[in-house]
């Protein structure tokens, strides 16, 4: 179903972070960026789509001052709003958000680090864009910071502070049905370091929230009722990263096992229910995945990082 | 990043350090001869032993250990487990540090990457507390510190959710990041590959807890199971390994962390690097905290553990300078080079490093070499070394 195609090497290996893998298609300039996240640096490679030109970029961790040590980046994702694509990394010291392309960063935000540490680890993880002009990312505490951000400049501002978790959020996810004009019921999902299941990727399409679990497990609920769908024994390792193709329900799972499986959901609106079929796997021999992401709103393509790996693998329909 | 790391990178890290010095000196102890001439005899290893165990596991190291901090460079990870190694008799040079540090770092990186859930972290480092205390058991002063240490990690990492374990685990494959020093050990049984990359399987048993892969579930309304459907794995998956005893004592069941090396094949612990040798990323100041945490561990380590009127034994774990570039051009002509190149070091790297020196050197007593061996064995363990 799936070839592999020439990976593109990045200057530094990728860290064993959840959802290490960034990905922004840029249709008018035929061009891709891909971020990924070694220790206090952003990799970034802009990759042209006929396959003939690379730039390099690398952005790191603000320090607060010198005399600290340096800060781990946490997590690097796009987030596209209708008006402007943002790249937010967040780190142990606080929020970065940049232009897509990496060249100015226009916010800043720090968090609150206490003058000793406690046993509780300060960070910030779980990005998302929601609706037209929020960026939401979670933070250690279990709050979740909501950011306006304008349609152009760097004015941006943190308008709200959810507090529903208690526990370090693990991912959070917008409403990604693809189809403009659709009613969401639901805009944000976020899930937590909580609870016996550890839940560490999620996803919203279309109603549906799909979750990946360190249990290997990926489970389908219905939003708003929190019905269980279903439930998967997809991987044997923790799953570290959950993409969609929102255009035609195409599912990718990612894991500690070295596994990437392709997985086809299917709604049935009148009988509320969801179907989920695998279609495909790739093994990245002697490789734990961190990161792996569709590079097209229809599951085309996808790209996948690893742990101690310098490149990025890239898959292709056949 | 978890701020929970160091005292289970101390723990583990010294297991490995202990298992090696107890393969290598046992090592040391082969001469065709069986005279009493220079060989380190029974109560000679176990004192070096005792003498390490009991500095690593006393209580003010410990404590500053426990305290939550972040994880630093491998540069003080290295001094404060060189000057652990000096609170023994043993005084190694820099290259045998050197390459035992490799050795350590390699073993604790394999047992991270292929921990099965990242809690059983905690069975790793048990099974490294479990041989440390067999190493020492005829010493039951250093052998209530173990147990006292145990008590205490038991009492803070047990009711950790498994989130922080693989918040922890993740900070620890940071440190490890891009380290592919190969092991002959670990080459000849087939656990790292030539590369020096670690072999995942896709077969075998799924870890405590979760279930084989292979099966989808799909419920209606009601939450009743309306279908069942199998699909190919790509592997060959069997059914959950057994739960281990997180006690004081007890099966861990999981074996990574055991002594793996064994004494009578000393070759297991050579090392080589990969064909590409990693250059060392790291700022070269060392930030003012990571300088604090150096400070307060080389204090914690009590004067009154070092030992104060015996002479220290220079001793080359492993194979000298000269050897190692005589086997560098030997292997010149190979495909793959063995060692990478090495970078000169700025200024600032200088400060560094005598900074670090500086601190190493107040801590310790009675360093400069004895003019008068009494007993012949520091000579005589250098000329067998050369003998090698």
């Amino acid at each position: 179903m799936y070839h592999k195609e020439k990976s593109i090497q990045v200057k530094n290996s990728a860290s064993a972070l959840y959802n290490n893998l960034g990905v922004l298609r840029i249709a008018p300039r035929h061009l891709t960026y891909f971020t990924v996240v070694h220790a206090n640096v952003v990799n970034m490679v802009s990759a042209s789509w006929d396959g003939l030109n690379y730039s390099h970029r690398q952005l790191q961790s603000k320090e607060p001052n010198v005399a600290t040590s340096t800060s781990l980046i946490m997590q690097a994702a796009f987030c596209p709003l209708p008006s402007r694509d943002l790249l937010v990394v967040t780190s142990q010291k606080g929020i970065q958000m940049y232009e897509s392309d990496g060249s100015i960063m226009v916010y800043w935000h720090a968090l609150d680090t206490p003058e000793t540490p406690t046993a509780q680890a300060v960070f910030a993880r779980g990005i998302s864009a929601v609706r037209e002009s929020y960026i939401c990312v979670g933070v250690s505490s279990g709050a979740i910071l909501v950011f306006d951000v304008p349609i152009k400049g760097s004015n941006i501002t943190l308008s709200e502070v959810l507090k529903e978790h208690k526990e370090s959020i693990t991912d959070i996810a917008p409403e990604c049905s693809g189809q403009p004009g659709m009613e969401c019921i639901a805009d944000l999902v976020s899930a937590d370091d909580g609870g016996n299941l550890y839940v560490d990727c999620i996803i919203l399409w279309k109603g549906t929230v799909v979750a990946g679990y360190g249990t290997g497990q990926i489970h389908l609920y219905e939003a708003v009722t929190g019905i269980l769908h279903a439930e998967i024994n997809a991987h044997a390792r923790w799953i570290y990263s959950l993409d969609i193709a929102p255009f035609s329900g195409l599912l990718l799972s990612a894991a500690e096992d070295s596994l990437v499986r392709v997985w086809h959901l299917t709604m049935t609106p009148e009988t509320n229910s969801v179907e989920v079929a695998h279609l495909h796997n790739e093994c990245v021999t002697d490789t734990q995945i961190c990161g792996a992401k569709f590079c097209d709103g229809d599951g085309y393509a996808f790209a996948v990082t690893g742990y101690d790996l310098s490149e990025i693998i890239r898959y292709t329909q056949s | 990043m978890s701020e929970r790391t160091l005292p289970l990178v101390f723990i583990n890290l010294g297991g490995e350090m202990l298992y090696i010095l107890d393969q290598r000196l046992h090592a040391l102890n082969t001469s065709d001869d069986n005279s009493e001439k220079g060989v380190w005899s029974e109560n000679d290893r176990k004192k070096v032993m005792n003498d390490i165990v009991g500095t690593m596991f006393g209580k003010d190291f410990m404590d500053e250990l426990l305290k939550p901090q972040q994880l630093y460079s491998h540069r003080t990870m290295k001094t404060v487990l060189t000057r652990l190694a000096h609170a023994s008799i043993m005084r190694l040079n820099p290259a045998s540090m050197d390459r035992l540090y490799e050795l350590m770092v390699m073993a604790f990186k394999y047992q991270v990457l292929l921990c099965p859930r990242p809690k059983d972290l905690l069975l790793i480092t048990y099974n490294h507390i479990d041989t440390i205390r067999e190493f020492v058991k005829d010493t039951p002063v250093v052998g209530n510190k173990v147990d006292e240490t145990h008590r205490k990690i038991i009492e803070i990492y047990s009711s950790l959710p498994e989130g922080e374990f693989q918040l922890l685990r993740q900070t620890l494959l940071i440190f490890f990041q891009d380290m592919h020093i190969r092991v002959s050990l670990f080459l000849k049984n087939q656990l790292q590959n030539p590369n020096g990359r670690f072999a995942l399987s896709t077969s075998g048993p799924v870890p405590y807890g979760m279930d084989v892969p292979g099966l989808i579930r799909t419920f209606d309304r009601k939450g009743r199971e309306v279908r069942r459907s199998e699909f190919p794995t790509g592997g060959s998956y069997t059914s959950p390994i057994r739960k281990g005893c997180f006690e004081l004592h007890g099966d861990r069941v999981i074996r990574l962390g055991m002594n793996m090396y064994t004494v009578n094949h000393p070759e297991e612990t050579h090392t080589s690097k990969a064909h590409s040798v990693k250059t060392d990323d790291t700022p070269n100041l060392l930030a003012k905290e990571e300088l604090n945490l150096l400070a307060r561990l080389m204090g914690s380590m009590k004067a009154d553990d070092m030992p104060k009127t015996e002479t220290g034994f220079q001793i080359n774990l492993f194979t000298t300078d000269q050897e190692e570039e005589e086997e560098a051009e030997a292997s010149s002509g190979a495909e793959e080079p063995l060692f990478g190149v090495i970078n000169i070091q700025a200024m600032q790297d200088e400060q560094a490093a005598t900074q670090l020196a500086q601190i190493a050197g107040q801590f310790a007593e009675g360093e400069e070499q004895p003019e008068n061996l009494s007993s012949s064995k520091g000579d005589d363990l250098l000329a067998m070394m050369d003998d090698l």
